[in-house]
């Protein structure tokens, strides 16, 4: 990547919430790449741009607070420092809180890679009366400073060119670099000369023994294979200097206090700002709540108020339009063609077209909550309720909306920074009972329970919530490691949201999802065509119907024959198909008989619960399921979750009918 | 490298070590200087990249006796657990 035919690489970096997104976007514009680092389910942002004729690439590194690999950000971030060998690292800082900002600046100054300090959001820190001076800050640091405030694009083209000069002038790079304090110094030297000569390339020495005095564990793991048996004589010297990392934070912050002196004025203390005003209620533990869930209630309705009838004129006006259209154009074509055009395909495309208006207002709605800096407090509130399943305050938010739709849940969840909280939030994800199987349930319950539908409706509806919390709490203690995250964060200054980046937010993640999970969907949508259609022609003697068919004895278990196994199948393209499959294979329409009158006598009320108790629970849609291996990236994880919801939709059914009938009630 | 499941103490020692209290026990508005930190080497690093280091002054922001604490400290504001906030140990000024 360095130097590489004349191109030049930043490596952008920063902590989270100071705008470095902002920053990437500006440089970048609409040319960047996304995909995810090798082997991590952390994303990766690679821009390229033209500047006076140089190729320059610009990678977008995860924010984070410091390069100690607490986290898979900070492994990430460090690695690619090391490693990439960037021509220039660009820092960029948000100057309302600079002291804090800086650690990351001082860990990165240990590293070879030239540094340029991007110093963001000076409106901010202006408004909250800290005044910066920062020529005074670039004298004290020795690396150039770029004053900037870049969401109105102010200072990004001035970083771009000191990017470029710093990369092709290497040699005038002469920083001050920060020293640990003097109490540790003579044993970091000891530690400096035993692993002298054995520091694997492309390792500075000096960074190896500070991260090793810091406890690093993976590059301990690293020396001691790398020193073999002159392992021993360091770790029993870091054994006896257990405190040392606290020595390397406080020479940090020492070293950061003594640059920023001269280069800051502060405010009088005792201001009372508007963060400080607005907090007093958006963190309060009554008003707080109350706050959050008109937050959500305002995000609800937009996404189901707007949506809901744009889908419905989507569906009408351009799926089955364009179903009707390739019939009459293909009419005289064979009919398979014709079927899986309009069948198949159509309903695919039809499928990812109507989720992308609530989509698209569901991504705008988090872009605007995110950018004001509410998510933080919405997850303060909600964190005391979720971390004892190993969730997060902001896995709350993810799943309450999934009970509209699981797909925005599934992409919701990127507002989570924990990546095993992330994770887990998205494997129980399927579990909110989302609209279309509240249909279903809705069409079913009448026709199976009569009177007595309202309170098994309710009840089938509060049975995922319920296998939600368990299979969370479950997942959490054996699959995921059982340990709790320590919950510690920063809550950001609130700011006015900057419409034109939500844009070009919402724009990037619609288009990602159209190329990942869209195609995904398509290809599903063909391929459950394909079985329902051949070779006959007709469901009923499908390949879909001799599965169904191969599965009766499951069925029968609880109480159900082979067209509701098939329907159950059909469910996933879209969880509505159960109710036109069913309509199909039983023969509604025949003689003018009604869904209800066919299916009416079909089951015993024990049986008709376990089948809607399975659809409730049942392996989510293929939508869902593409939303799942979109985001988690992994094909294992996203199957894992699908076999257990499978397995445990099928024993609730079975649980339900076989306890039926041991108790003799509803068979 | 240490086994990173035992809890590590670190003490760095205070000029009057009778006056540290948790950070749980500081009152709204009033203001403590940090001077120790414990709990598991995962913990102490992200405090202390998040600011937490001896000799930091810390400002109580938000405490209601139960439930998460909100303070203030190099310019910024941390939300942190009750559990979390009896590993720090300040000094009340």
């Amino acid at each position: 990547m360095n130097g590489q035919g004349g191109a030049i690489t930043i490596a952008l970096t920063g902590q989270p919430n100071v705008g470095k997104s902002t920053v990437f976007n500006v440089l970048t514009g609409l040319n960047q790449y996304v995909s995810n680092w090798p082997g991590k389910t952390c994303e990766q942002r690679i821009g390229s741009l033209n500047h006076n004729g140089l190729e320059i690439q610009v990678v977008d590194l995860p924010g984070t607070y410091s390069l100690t690999a607490n986290s898979v950000e900070e492994q990430i971030a460090r690695d690619y420092i090391i490693q990439g060998q960037p021509d220039v690292v660009a820092a960029v800082v948000d100057a309302a809180s600079l002291e804090r900002n800086l650690y990351l600046l001082a860990e990165l100054l240990s590293l070879p890679s030239p540094l340029v300090l991007g110093l963001n959001r000076l409106d901010v820190a202006e408004k909250q009366g800290l005044h910066i001076e920062a020529h005074v800050l670039e004298a004290a640091l020795g690396i150039p400073v770029i004053p900037m405030v870049a969401s109105k694009g102010q200072g990004v083209r001035e970083l771009l060119e000191a990017c470029v000069l710093v990369a092709c002038n290497p040699h005038e790079y002469l920083p001050n670099r920060p020293e640990i304090r003097a109490d540790h110094k003579a044993v970091m030297q000891e530690i400096s000369t035993l692993i002298s000569g054995r520091v694997p390339e492309p390792y500075p020495k000096d960074w190896v023994a500070s991260k090793l005095l810091e406890g690093d564990e993976e590059v301990g793991r690293m020396m001691q294979s790398s020193l073999e048996e002159r392992w021993q004589p360091v770790h029993d010297i870091l054994l006896q200097h257990e405190d040392a990392f606290l020595a390397v934070a406080s020479g940090r912050y020492e070293w950061i206090g003594r640059m920023v002196r001269a280069a800051v004025v502060r405010p009088k203390p005792g201001q009372v700002t508007v963060t400080d005003r607005l907090d007093r209620y958006a963190t309060h533990p009554v008003w707080g709540l109350l706050i959050l869930l008109c937050a959500l209630g305002i995000l609800f309705f937009f996404t189901y108020a707007l949506g809901s009838p744009l889908q419905a004129w989507l569906e009408l006006n351009v799926v089955q339009a364009g179903a009707v259209w390739v019939s009459t154009l293909l009419a005289a074509g064979p009919d398979w063609l014709v079927g899986m055009l309009s069948q198949g395909v159509i309903a695919g495309v039809g499928t990812v077209l109507t989720l992308l208006p609530i989509l698209v207002i569901f991504f705008i709605g988090l872009g605007v909550l995110e950018d004001l800096g509410y998510m933080a407090r919405a997850a303060y509130v909600m964190d005391r309720f979720m971390h004892p399943m190993g969730l997060h305050g902001k896995s709350f938010l993810a799943l309450f909306l999934g009970f509209g739709c699981n797909v925005p849940a599934v992409m919701g969840t990127r507002i989570i920074e924990s990546p095993k909280a992330r994770l887990l939030t998205i494997l129980v994800a399927p579990l909110a009972p989302c609209t279309a199987r509240l249909t279903v349930v809705a069409l079913l319950s009448p026709i199976f329970f009569g009177p007595n539908a309202w309170w098994i409706s309710l009840l089938l509806i509060a049975l995922p919530m319920g296998v939600l919390l368990l299979m969370g709490k479950g997942l959490h203690e054996f699959a995921l490691g059982g340990e709790h995250t320590a919950f510690i964060m920063e809550l950001p200054l609130y700011q006015l949201p900057n419409f034109k980046e939500i844009g070009k937010g919402v724009w990037q993640r619609t288009l990602d999802f159209l190329q990942g999970a869209g195609t995904i969907i398509l290809v599903v949508s063909v391929i459950m065509w394909a079985l329902s259609h051949f070779p006959g022609g007709e469901i009923e003697e499908s390949f879909l119907a001799v599965i169904g068919r191969a599965l009766a004895p499951v069925g029968n278990w609880m109480g159900l024959d082979w067209q509701m196994m098939v329907a159950l199948l059909t469910s996933f393209v879209r969880k509505e198909n159960t109710i036109p499959t069913l309509a199909v294979l039983y023969g509604a329409g025949q003689d003018g008989a009604s869904l209800a009158q066919v299916l009416g006598g079909q089951l015993v009320p024990a049986a008709a619960l376990a089948f809607l108790a399975v659809q409730v629970l049942f392996v989510p849609c293929v939508a869902t399921v593409a939303a799942m291996v979109e985001e988690t990236k992994s094909w294992r994880w996203t199957m894992l979750s699908v076999g257990l919801l499978l397995v445990i939709s099928l024993s609730v059914g079975v649980g339900i009918y076989q306890g039926a009938r041991l108790l003799g009630v509803g068979v | 490298m240490t086994n990173p499941s035992k809890s590590l103490e670190v003490t760095i020692i205070a000029p009057n070590t009778q006056a540290l209290h948790t950070l749980c026990d500081l009152p709204v508005g009033g203001t403590g200087i940090v001077r120790q930190l414990s709990g598991g080497r995962e913990f102490t690093n992200v405090a202390a990249s998040l600011g937490f280091t001896p000799g930091v002054e810390v400002t109580m922001v938000q405490n209601y006796h139960h439930g998460p604490l909100i303070v203030s400290l190099r310019d910024t504001r941390v939300a942190l657990g009750r559990g979390e906030a009896v590993k720090i140990l300040v000094e009340v000024v």
